[in-house]
């Protein structure tokens, strides 16, 4: 499977006229390519994406492109499709967004926030 | 210049922590590889947002009164055109001259007014870049492809939490007459943070 057939299987995944997905935040882009790669690298088919991502959609409003969250809801289905995989306890993604916290408050503004471990 | 708010520290909300949890934890599995992750996303750079930055700039060219409000109050005249930013973050537009080119840097963490630029450059998070910027714009800028004369001043603007900047670059000769919609077609991502010039007609010909 393609990318771009990738792209179409995926449910009400916003797209350009020129199919290519579009993202209203860097880390929608980040979350969607992360996605994309651990596909790639084998630790789930696309068609078993499209399902997570299709039930975590159905759990709340109609869905429709328009919702505001549609990665809100991409990035729930992820962590949970994670979780399923055993790729992420919730324990482990804890401790590293509290890192990642700590490390943002300990860098000065405009510095790289860097994880030091 | 606005450099002194070394006292503030960085920030990311909870949802950039979401992201940056799994991405670390997914590099470190093997799963994710970020130079490709990078590459990714790159090309997706000019889909994120549309390029409301740049129809601001077309205005401010066409629209003498536009460019007044803009220079006064850049967040409200950009919120005239329904552009507003999630954080309602402060915005100030700064003008380039023949006498003087503005550039930003410090593009971070959230202080990137994205909802304007659309995404940031992915080279524009390296700390190179950054801390040159401000000791040798010239020599960035020349990186670029973009040479001034010597006696063009260029300014460096660091954004901040609460302030950020839209760089309105100089209107390209052989313009005149032309409506917002093709003017804004000149005003690129990199023109607007001020690593680059609008394009001119002829390159845009060479583009389409």
């Amino acid at each position: 499977m393609t990318l771009h057939d990738a792209l179409k299987s995926t449910p009400r995944l916003p797209l350009d006229e020129d199919g290519g997905p579009v993202f209203e935040a860097p880390w929608q882009a980040r979350v969607f390519a992360m996605t994309v790669q651990a596909h790639e690298s084998g630790m789930f088919e696309w068609t078993e994406w499209a399902e997570a991502l299709g039930k975590e959609l159905a759990k709340d409003g109609d869905g429709s492109v328009e919702t505001p969250g549609y990665y809100d809801r991409w990035l729930n289905a992820f962590e949970t499709i994670l979780r399923s995989k055993g790729v992420a306890g919730a324990g482990q993604l804890r401790e590293l967004r509290q890192a990642w916290d700590a490390a943002a408050r300990a860098t000065p503004h405009g510095e790289p926030i860097e994880l030091k471990r | 210049m606005p450099h002194n708010h070394d006292h503030e520290h960085s920030e990311l909300s909870d949802i950039e922590l979401r992201v940056r949890a799994l991405e670390t934890l997914l590099t470190d599995k093997g799963y994710i590889d970020p130079p490709a992750l990078d590459a990714l996303i790159e090309t997706y750079e000019t889909k994120v947002g549309p390029k409301n930055g740049a129809k601001v700039v077309a205005k401010a060219w066409a629209d003498p009164d536009y460019r007044t409000r803009l220079m006064e109050d850049a967040t409200a005249a950009i919120a005239e055109l329904g552009f507003v930013g999630r954080q309602g973050e402060h915005m100030v537009a700064v003008e380039n001259t023949d006498k003087a080119h503005n550039m930003v840097v410090c593009t971070l963490c959230s202080c990137y007014p994205w909802t304007v630029l659309g995404l940031p450059p992915v080279w524009y998070k390296s700390a190179p870049y950054r801390s040159r910027a401000v000791r040798d714009p010239r020599g960035v800028l020349a990186e670029f492809g973009v040479s001034l004369p010597e006696d063009v001043e260029i300014k460096v603007w660091d954004s901040t939490a609460e302030v950020r900047y839209l760089v309105v670059p100089e209107r390209p000769q052989g313009t005149d007459g032309w409506s917002e919609e093709n003017l804004a077609d000149l005003v690129t991502r990199d023109s607007m943070i001020g690593t680059g010039l609008a394009l001119d007609p002829a390159q845009k010909e060479s583009a389409a």
